[in-house]
């Protein structure tokens, strides 16, 4: 089963709830898919046993072969690729702007010469580690690297389906975000009970509506705030998994790296409960169809 | 003209309470939400929308049922594997690349515009706004974040503003890079967390990279004095000058639940520093 973590604000607590729940579970596999920051590692502390550099595949000219037809920068859609045809005597050129290309391969493919083959250019890194119960993964992308889709699908390569997996998803409603929480059975949205925390709950609901992914709403600083996510989950029909209170302990524990149940073991059995409340819809779901 | 726009790496440490209060602090300026995925600032500035346009960006191949005859080599060629084996395309996963439509022997794909969201030209109460609204699931942030700094930056041009004011998205990636492309001052606002402090880090590196002016506050930084003397030893250690510690604040809550700018409170200690540090930005 793959249970991903999100929100549509970012810093409500996705990264809490998903390394908490992590490790009050049994045979877990972590995958932290905010790539852009990811900082689960800094609660879980794995050994990390392995670590891969992450490439996408990005056009290379062989310009022996290449007679500057500007068939490539026609196809580009994304203006990844601009050709300055030869004049009398001068040889012309092929310039490259990896950093819009994504690696689609629609120019090497249909380059009339074959003058194009595809090199790696590296984007990130994947390291692959362990803790105690918890097998765990995730994606570093590069500084200056803007498209983090690539580097997250290939994290979510390595999802291992006989254990339970945890996603940690990116803030926010766009592409980072889909391809995180994409085939996830479940996603539990994290949200504070804030005009900011409503509003951008609200946009993740619409996500996961198109999505078709079941879910349900964790209220983090569940005590501070108004009551209009209570309010609007009960409209909408949307089960509230679990609320996490405001207290300044879990606060400075949070801020130096400790995750809340070694802290305080009854949010074990609060985030044991909610796999299994999690459990208990996806089936009612299945039943369902 | 002078453009700050405020940013953080990690969600959730205060950029759009900063930079709303900023907004209101500032005299003759214009104000962008660049954060289009979960825009936030309108909830504070309460706009009045003047002008709406729509943002159409990237494409999504559509296959004709009659045409296909099912060969696979669209399925075969699409790297983002959103072909379905029943040849339909799933809507999320096309990235608009165009190679199917390109390699089909049947001509059965053809590529449709995306409608991927709206941007606003408004009025508020403090001045000019110019804000956006990513389509659900759609992509192409960055874009959209370059379309409304292009339209602030007119809109000031022509008045002669003295500053745009920019909210600027989480994370590290694309909207984040066209949100700090061409700014006079990145304003990094972090907290006192090994998350905050990690985030910060790595934002501020991208900055660099972009060789853009680099200031930092710290807030909540009361919350634990000890990282945030990490961070400014971090900061000090790369010449980033710290120009605010704003304390952890409960007005802070209340007045978001009110909708308000905390500047609005007087007696409020979050609001008192955050003037200082609008003091020490314009001098």
């Amino acid at each position: 089963m793959i249970i991903s973590i999100a929100s549509g604000k970012g810093g409500t607590g996705k990264t809490t709830v998903a390394v908490n729940f992590a490790l009050s579970l049994k045979n877990i596999q972590l995958l932290d898919c905010d790539v852009e920051e990811p900082n689960a590692y800094l609660f879980i502390k794995p050994r990390i046993k392995e670590e891969l550099k992450a490439y996408i595949p990005v056009p290379e000219v062989d310009e022996a072969k290449c007679n500057y037809c500007g068939k490539c920068r026609e196809v580009c859609a994304y203006h990844a690729i601009a050709v300055l045809p030869g004049s009398e005597g001068k040889k012309g050129s092929v310039l490259i702007f990896p950093h819009l290309c994504h690696g689609c391969g629609s120019c090497s493919l249909l380059c009339p010469q074959s003058a194009i083959k595809e090199v790696n250019k590296e984007i990130g890194v994947i390291e692959i580690g362990e803790k105690d119960n918890i097998h765990f993964v995730h994606g570093c992308l590069n500084i200056g690297e803007a498209m983090s889709p690539p580097l997250t699908r290939q994290v979510k390569k390595y999802i291992n389906p006989t254990r339970t997996v945890i996603i940690d998803a990116p803030p926010g409603t766009s592409c980072p975000v889909i391809t995180a929480v994409k085939g996830s059975d479940f996603c539990v949205l994290v949200t504070e009970p804030t005009p900011f925390g409503l509003n951008d709950l609200i946009l993740a609901v619409e996500v996961l509506r198109k999505l078709q992914i079941p879910f349900g709403v964790v209220i983090n600083r569940s005590d501070i705030g108004d009551g209009k996510v209570d309010s609007y989950c009960e409209e909408e029909n949307i089960p509230i998994l679990m609320k996490i209170p405001f207290s300044r302990e879990i606060a400075v524990s949070y801020s130096e790296g400790m995750p809340i149940v070694k802290k305080d073991s009854l949010y074990q059995d609060k985030f044991i409960n909610m796999y299994l409340n999690i459990c208990t819809i996806i089936n009612e779901a299945n039943s369902r169809h | 003209m002078k453009q700050i726009v405020v940013i953080s790496g990690k969600g959730g440490t205060g950029k759009t309470v900063l930079s709303g209060s900023l907004a209101a602090l500032a005299n003759n300026k214009i104000m962008v939400d660049c954060d289009v995925d979960a825009a936030d600032l309108h909830l504070l500035l309460h706009p009045t929308v003047k002008e709406r346009h729509e943002f159409r960006s990237g494409q999504t191949a559509v296959i004709d049922k009659e045409l296909c005859k099912r060969c696979g080599k669209c399925i075969s060629v699409c790297r983002f594997g959103a072909i379905k084996d029943d040849f339909t395309v799933e809507r999320f996963s096309c990235e608009g690349c165009v190679l199917c439509s390109h390699i089909c022997p049947y001509g059965a794909i053809h590529m449709e515009e995306n409608v991927a969201g709206a941007w606003f030209i408004s009025d508020t109460s403090y001045g000019p706004f110019i804000h956006a609204k990513l389509g659900i699931a759609e992509e192409n942030s960055g874009k959209l974040v370059a379309k409304i700094r292009q339209i602030a930056k007119e809109i000031a041009e022509k008045h002669v503003f003295g500053h745009i004011i920019i909210d600027g998205p989480p994370g590290i990636g694309c909207p984040v890079i066209a949100s700090l492309s061409g700014v006079d001052c990145a304003l990094i606002v972090t907290e006192p967390t090994l998350s905050g402090l990690h985030d910060a880090q790595r934002v501020m590196e991208v900055a660099r990279h972009f060789n853009i002016p680099l200031k930092v506050v710290v807030n909540k930084y009361d919350l634990n004095p000890v990282i945030t003397e990490k961070i400014e030893n971090f900061c000090h250690g790369q010449s980033i000058p710290v120009v605010g510690r704003i304390p952890f604040d409960e007005t802070v809550v209340k007045a978001l639940v009110e909708r308000k700018i905390i500047i609005e409170y007087a007696r409020s200690p979050a609001g008192k520093e955050i003037r200082k540090i609008w003091d020490e930005l314009r001098a």
